[in-house]
């Protein structure tokens, strides 16, 4: 017995150290057990934390106290025990947190939207995979693998009763796919604009606000060609320079393609680029023509004739004076009644 | 294999005709069928139109070489003769020069040719003109271009440089790996 009283005395001692799990309060808290929150309405006692003394302690004890409430109410929740830790299960929340930021704006419909909107046209979630009756298998709707079953499934593709039996249905197919893509494409960026509050023209190009060097480049190139006679008498400025990749814009960039040539054809304009490099003329090369009179001089030593004689007789004083290239001898005659002021004939006047 | 370019065609046209001058056009004009010059991977070669049209049936990825491979366009866009032109320079060549059995060893090691290999010399033969070199009992060894006229080579000492060396047929040994 002595032992019992004991043990419980000094379990007793050891409960003194932890305050009561119970806690009174005047008037109840309000609880939220989802985000775990416990808001208490009681009065603040002001005299407690006017002094600086109490005030911390108060504080402290007064968060102990609700904090201790709160964990009452949890231990009040079912629990179940998962590895040695006893869980409670939450219920769900019904605080309403404020947001940290505002809320988004909302995304302005598309066109098509708006319509089904209106309409009230569902969006049916559709499966990836689709039955094709005529290949006997299930076919991906887009995407991967598409392309080749369709490949596979239009080897063949009939000619519409009162079709073109020459056009090429292939073509046409490739044809209309690639518009409609090129429409959604514009579709798309319709919508974005609209979106955007940017305002576009109903029809044709979109024009940018201020053109960059290289775009105004090529609008000068267009222009310049857009004569009558393509440009052909249009002055060029100083530095100017035509654009680049305009070149299927201007009739002159279109380049015409030529049908491979002939043997016959190609053997003649082989020859031609022969001839113009054969025919070369050649350029005075004062080096090789040196050679050439040093090589016919060797031979000549070689052969041992060497003339002694000096030819000829040489003039004295040589050819002076105007007259002296011709002499017919002469007197130069006047112009015979025929007036030829350009030309110079006859004597000469002073 | 595709056709040459005027340009290309012109630059080939000059090159030849620097060994074998207007003789090119015997090259083009053949009694015994149509010949041409088709072009794959920037290197010329020279084809009977025959052989050509039966080239076209081997897949272009499987085709190594048809006909006489004559050269190569250099990435700068020059045209430099391959040894294996030399079937069709050797015949039709203006300028030749002749080895002394002794010096054919040094220039089938690419050398160039000194005054002392020196055997015989074309008549007025110019400076930087393209040669054909033969041994002395007429046999093409290769080609390559005259560093001195004829009449200088008389006068010159025997270790100067008398041609200077371009191809030669030891290159088929040498650089068998690189000729196609």
């Amino acid at each position: 017995m002595d032992v019992v009283t004991k043990v419980l005395e000094e379990a007793a001692k050891h409960a003194e150290q932890f305050k009561s799990i119970h806690v009174e309060k005047h008037l109840e808290l309000e609880y939220d057990l989802g985000t775990l929150l416990a808001v208490d309405t009681n009065d603040l006692d002001l005299r407690k934390i006017r002094s600086k003394s109490d005030r911390d302690q108060y504080f402290k004890d007064l968060a102990r106290d609700n904090t201790q409430l709160l964990l009452n109410k949890i231990w009040e929740l079912p629990t179940e025990r998962v590895e040695e830790a006893v869980v409670a299960k939450l219920p769900a929340p019904t605080f309403v947190l404020p947001r940290e930021k505002p809320l988004p704006k909302q995304k302005p419909l598309t066109k098509w939207q708006k319509y089904a909107q209106e309409k009230g046209i569902m969006k049916t979630k559709k499966s990836k995979l689709a039955w094709d009756g005529t290949l006997q298998k299930w076919v991906p709707r887009y995407g991967f693998k598409r392309a080749a079953a369709e490949e596979e499934k239009n080897w063949l593709l009939p000619v519409p009763d009162r079709g073109d039996p020459n056009e090429d249905q292939f073509t046409k197919k490739s044809k209309i796919k690639s518009e409609n893509v090129a429409k959604n494409e514009f579709q798309r960026l319709r919508n974005l604009a609209k979106a955007k509050n940017v305002k576009i023209p109903r029809v044709g190009f979109l024009s940018v606000d201020k053109l960059n060097s290289k775009q105004l480049g090529e609008v000068v190139s267009v222009a310049k060609a857009s004569t009558a006679s393509l440009g052909k008498f249009q002055g060029n400025l100083p530095k100017e320079k035509r654009a680049k990749n305009i070149g299927p814009l201007l009739p002159s960039g279109r380049k015409r393609k030529l049908a491979p040539p002939t043997p016959v054809q190609e053997r003649k304009s082989n020859l031609d680029i022969l001839d113009s490099i054969l025919n070369k003329k050649p350029k005075l090369d004062i080096e090789k023509a040196v050679n050439r009179s040093l090589n016919t001089e060797q031979q000549e030593q070689s052969e041992g004739t060497k003339s002694q004689k000096k030819g000829g007789k040489r003039r004295k004083g040589g050819k002076k004076g105007k007259g002296a290239g011709k002499r017919t001898g002469t007197k130069p005659k006047g112009g015979k009644g025929i007036r030829k002021p350009r030309e110079k004939t006859g004597r000469k006047r002073r | 294999m595709k056709r040459l370019s005027s340009e290309r065609t012109k630059l080939l046209f000059e090159k030849l005709s620097k060994y074998i001058g207007a003789n090119v056009k015997l090259l083009i004009d053949r009694p015994d069928g149509t010949y041409c010059f088709r072009e794959t991977k920037n290197r010329v070669y020279y084809v009977s139109e025959k052989i050509l049209l039966l080239s076209t049936s081997v897949p272009p990825e499987n085709l190594v070489s048809v006909g006489t491979c004559f050269g190569k366009f250099t990435k700068t866009g020059k045209f430099k003769l391959h040894i294996t032109a030399l079937t069709f320079l050797a015949p039709y060549a203006q300028y030749k020069i002749w080895l002394k059995p002794s010096a054919e060893q040094q220039f089938l090691y690419g050398h160039h040719v000194l005054k002392s290999g020196l055997g015989r010399i074309t008549e007025n033969t110019q400076k930087y003109q393209g040669v054909v070199v033969l041994s002395m009992n007429d046999l093409p060894l290769g080609f390559g271009v005259a560093a001195k006229t004829a009449a200088e080579c008389k006068h010159t000492d025997p270790m100067s440089v008398v041609c200077f060396h371009q191809a030669d047929i030891g290159e088929y040994i040498r650089s068998e790996d690189a000729l196609i």
